[in-house]
């Protein structure tokens, strides 16, 4: 028999107060009842005695201290999954808003998951390729390997998620694959964008979207990504797919954090963003993953727009230190018309040794991809001193290896969004690069591999 | 003893009806007996930090007392295991529980069902005092586990016995003076937060040799001492931990995830037990404890796990074995405590933090030392305590970084520039420091002799003038500086390039020994000798930079670990001929 209260003493969104409470337990699920009927979804976020502080999931518009009525479920917020969710869309609270019948729940599951037991883990050692070579090249992908996108407002982040979700694939493997796409407080036309490029490819079959947008309440966002991930364990554990998950964009949902936070009136941390956003974030991303035994992955793509460009800003920051690398867009190679705009050298990819190399990718993998990295970052210094001073301040390696600069943002980095490159191909296209420079700066590769892969100059 | 929960509020809760109970508690909360500790008491009220995760509990709940404070099980059966911040075993947990982390577990630490073999090493009827040894398991095919008198206790043996048993079962009956029996298992408890007892300590004089160049030449730490590896996300701080857990020269390696990523300790489960340990060939995973409390598990137990990690490491040095701990990271641990401070609704110190950061932070890394044991037989055992921390957004003007610096003798600063151009290990030379260098400077010299520290002392002289050199060349460009400059600068970067550079991942450069390390950084420094040298004989600048010999300097860091003598006194004749050439050549001009 559940209790219905008509005590709520106070609401100060997105928190409310609920006294006389009896049997409530920490993180149980809450309904608010309206006069007019209309039911609202609160959880218990503190308890003490008999007094309750909820915490609201939608607005706190209409409600009526004296009439409404607070009624506790028994369970912490849950989802129904079934594999019939693939094709649909669904609002930030699980609900289906594309006019489609309810889902008929194989399962409910609690949003929040449980940690995975590291010894339980499998480690991501399978070699995706996405066609681009920035990722495949110098910052591979893994299954199981959650790898963000850092960008900034104005930047072309979605355009590259979108190439990714379309082109990835492990090679030689039909496995069944799904895309869970949540939008998590972005407008319309930029969660339409993703939507409509799933539409074109057809992958449209095999998605399922979760969408809490740029009008919908921020509050329910932070529900919407664990929502999105309890779909995506129950496809890959039970189903024994292989999961993409992109979340974007985590610095809404990190704002909307802070506002809860806020209205607790909690010690901030720094920018005001609580001090247990690391722990937070955590237990999002950590459900990336692969386990021993188990068919399916969640390989997870988050996107965030870095305020100011920011990569010292706390949502940044924190999500860095909990990921396996990022992929770091820059304005000024946008700004350039390098299509896709990635800042090689802050980009990284934590995961990569083991998923390159002989059986993977390809013998000279390791070596190339150090010695691009390296050279580029001498060749951008280079070209630093160049603008100061002019050229003839360069010595001749020097001159070297600024061309090899201009030529690898040219040819190996800006590749546009519909071209598709086979890991050789970007592991050639690093070769000739190479050529460019004098063999003896050549160090981080194998001399045997020097001789069987360098094009004649 | 029991009370009723008034108050959940995430991991920590309230609770009444507890005045009997002690400040320090572990309790069981609710009816799937969830672990916790009580942290503070009003009157009968005890504020209290649940190990997992609280969702579903709520005013009403029983909370029992076990009346005793958190605690470790020391015993046999520790190496090539993996536990969580509060010493439950994670693959025992898996088979109980799944692939996820379910609350209430209870599964024992030591395995109560295992027998080992006891050989008893200790006679009737001798005077024991705590930390004796009563006698012996051969634990692992590396480590020979020592079974003592516990601390706290001494007297006469009344009996001992060799054979197969079980960490609970009676191997030995000690009467102490008052003439009371005490049946002694090979398992023993210790509280986590109170450090182990010792005779005495020592101040470090043996560096740990780790195989890492940066470290072992320039910033080297002793056996005993403290050191912190600070740096940003993507800097590496996580390699340098494993790369130090791999190869360091101490008995066993205590490894803390602390609020990190779960794939790494993954990393380390699958890799140890391939790897073998470069001095005696034995899989690493043999001497190494994993203690697993990664970000999403939860809160109050990662606070908990560096000091479950320093007691087992406590317990094993009191063996007279050298332990490294390795903590990542810290900053994880300290942003644990600031959670539970908040909740607690204490008043702030900076940033959040409580104001007992710093000393939290000093006791930790006071435990470490090198110490002799208690007991009779004069052992000596060490603790080397390195702790990555990771400031926010690299800055380490922050509380973490500041109270851990103010702690630590050594400091491996990581830069995200190096790492940027995937210098690797992203040490930074030029804000580094080794305060043992003064202490170990004595065992250098009768091992290598002067020139050991001679040739590091100018290879940092060497970097520093890089750094000043750069800043002219940045505002007037190359050609303002003299010859004798553009061969500091060329030096500095073979330094660079060829020593520091070191890649974890390729088999030939990821240990280096102190000879091979040696001998490569003075072919080095005689390569700047000879060309200072063939300049003050006006031999051309930019043929000397161009000799051939270059190219396999610059590789000679790949040489067989057990054949690169030969291959260096080959670069080295080598060197000098071309040199001459040039020499020769220039005069001709």
């Amino acid at each position: 028999m559940i209790k219905e209260y008509k005590t709520i003493r106070e609401i100060a969104s997105p928190l409310m107060i609920v006294e006389h409470v009896e049997g409530v337990t920490y993180d149980e699920l809450g309904e608010i009842e309206l006069p007019n009927g209309e039911l609202r979804r609160c959880k218990v976020l503190e308890v003490e005695g008999d007094k309750a502080v909820v915490q609201l999931f939608e607005s706190a518009q209409g409600i009526n201290l004296a009439e409404s009525k607070v009624r506790f479920l028994g369970h912490s917020q849950q989802l129904a999954v079934s594999e019939d969710m693939l094709g649909r869309v669904f609002n930030g609270m699980g609900m289906p808003i594309d006019g489609g019948p309810a889902i008929i729940a194989e399962d409910y599951k609690d949003i929040n998951g449980l940690p995975m037991n590291p010894a339980a883990r499998a480690y991501p050692a399978e070699f995706i390729q996405t066609g681009v070579s920035t990722i495949d090249g110098l910052n591979t992908l893994v299954r199981g390997q959650k790898l963000p996108i850092f960008s900034g407002s104005g930047l072309p982040h979605a355009a590259l998620a979108a190439q990714i979700a379309r082109q990835a694939r492990v090679l030689g493997d039909n496995e069944t694959f799904a895309v869970v796409f949540a939008a998590i407080g972005i407008t319309f036309e930029e969660s339409e964008y993703f939507i409509s490029d799933f539409r074109r490819t057809g992958a449209i079959d095999r998605t399922v979207v979760f969408s809490n947008l740029a009008n919908d309440p921020a509050v329910e966002r932070i529900s919407t990504p664990r929502m999105a991930l309890t779909a995506a364990e129950y496809l890959a554990f039970e189903k024994d797919m292989q999961v993409l998950v992109i979340l974007t964009d985590i610095t809404n949902y990190a704002e909307a954090l802070r506002e809860v936070s806020a209205a607790k009136k909690e010690v901030p941390g720094r920018r005001g963003y609580p001090g247990y956003m690391y722990t937070d974030l955590a237990t999002m991303y950590e459900r990336a993953g692969r386990r021993q035994g188990k068919k399916g992955s969640i390989t997870m793509i988050p996107i965030l727009t870095m305020p100011e460009d920011d990569k010292t800003h706390p949502i940044p920051d924190l999500t860095g230190y909990i990921t396996e690398g990022q992929i770091i867009l820059s304005r000024e190679l946008h700004r350039k018309g390098i299509v896709p705009p990635v800042d090689v050298l802050p980009s990284l990819s934590r995961l990569k040794d083991k998923g390159i190399g002989v059986g993977k990718t390809r013998e000279d993998h390791a070596g190339t991809m150090n010695q691009l990295f390296a050279a580029y970052s001498r060749g951008k210094d280079a070209k630093e001193l160049m603008t100061i001073l002019g050229e003839a301040a360069l010595s001749d390696d020097d001159k070297l290896f600024a061309k090899f600069a201009d030529e690898f943002e040219r040819r190996y980095v800006s590749q546009g969004n519909e071209t598709n490159r086979s890991i050789e191909e970007t592991l050639n296209i690093g070769w000739e690069l190479l050529s460019i420079l004098p063999r003896r700066e050549l160090k981080r590769i194998k001399t045997e591999f020097i001789d069987k892969y360098l094009p004649e100059a | 003893m029991s009370g009723t929960i008034t108050k959940v509020s995430g991991p920590l809760m309230v609770a009444e009806g507890l005045a009997d109970a002690n400040v320090s508690d572990v309790v069981r909360v609710g009816a799937s007996g969830l672990i916790g500790e009580i942290l503070n008491m009003t009157g009968d009220q005890a504020s209290i930090q649940v190990y997992e995760e609280t969702s579903g509990l709520g005013p009403g709940d029983k909370v029992i007392t076990t009346g005793l404070p958190l605690s470790v099980e020391l015993g046999p059966g520790m190496l090539d295991n993996i536990y969580d911040g509060i010493q439950r075993p994670l693959p025992e947990m898996r088979a109980l529980t799944g692939d996820s982390i379910t609350r209430g577990a209870n599964v024992p630490a030591l395995n109560r069902n295992k027998k080992w073999d006891f050989t008893a090493t200790a006679s009737v009827g001798a005077h024991l005092a705590a930390g004796d040894e009563l006698g012996t398991v051969q634990e692992t095919s590396a480590i020979l586990h020592r079974i003592m008198v516990p601390p706290g206790l001494s007297g006469t043996l009344k009996s001992i016995q060799s054979g197969s048993f079980t960490v609970t079962d009676t191997v030995a009956v000690l009467t102490d003076e008052k003439g009371v029996d005490h049946e002694l298992p090979m398992m023993q408890r210790w509280p986590v937060r109170i450090a182990r007892p010792y005779a005495k300590k020592y101040v470090p004089s043996r560096p740990m040799n780790s195989g890492q160049r940066i470290i072992d030449t320039l910033f080297p730490i002793a056996k005993g001492g403290t050191a912190a590896v600070p740096g940003p996300f993507g800097s590496g701080k996580t390699v340098v931990q494993h790369q130090l857990a791999k190869w360091s020269d101490v008995d066993i390696v205590i490894y803390i995830g602390c609020g990190e990523r779960g794939n790494e300790m993954t990393d380390v489960l699958m890799e140890f037990p391939e790897l073998k340990d470069p001095r005696n060939g034995e899989p690493l995973m043999k001497r190494t404890v994993l203690i697993a409390n990664t970000s999403d598990m939860p809160v109050a137990a990662r606070e908990a796990s560096i000091y479950t990690g320093i007691t087992i490491a406590e317990y094993f040095r009191d063996m007279g074995y050298d332990v490294a701990v390795l903590a990542d990271s810290t900053s994880r641990w300290a942003e644990a405590l600031r959670e539970i401070s908040g909740r607690l609704e204490e008043m702030p110190g900076e940033e959040g933090y409580p104001a007992y950061l710093a000393s939290r932070l000093a006791q930790y890394y006071e435990r470490a030392g090198v110490v002799k044991c208690l007991g009779s037989e004069d052992r000596e055992g060490s603790i080397t305590a390195i702790g990555a921390v990771s400031p926010p957004g690299g800055d380490i003007s922050e509380p973490v970084s500041q109270a851990t610096m103010r702690i630590v003798k050594v400091f491996w600063g990581l830069d995200s520039a190096l790492a940027y151009a995937r210098h690797f290990p992203a040490i930074n030379w030029l804000t580094s420091y080794s305060l043992y260098i003064d202490n170990l400077r004595a065992w250098y010299t009768e091992q290598f002799g002067e020139s050991y520290i001679k040739n590091r002392e100018k290879a940092l002289r060497i970097l520093q003038e890089e750094s000043e050199l750069q800043e002219i060349v940045r505002l007037v460009g190359q050609d303002a500086l003299s010859a004798d400059d553009r061969l500091t600068l060329e030096t500095a970067r073979m330094i660079r390039e060829d020593f520091l550079q070191q890649n974890a991942f390729v088999d030939e450069d990821a240990y280096s020994s102190y000879l091979k390390q040696y001998r490569l950084l003075s072919m080095v420094l005689e390569y700047d000798a000879l060309c200072r040298d063939a300049l003050l004989k006006n031999a051309d600048m930019n043929k000397l930079f161009g000799i051939p010999v270059r190219e396999r300097i610059g590789r000679a860091k790949m040489a067989d670990p057990n054949a690169f003598n030969e291959v260096y006194d080959d670069i080295e004749k080598q060197m000098k001929a071309e040199i001459n050439d040039v020499i020769a050549g220039g005069e001709e001009v």
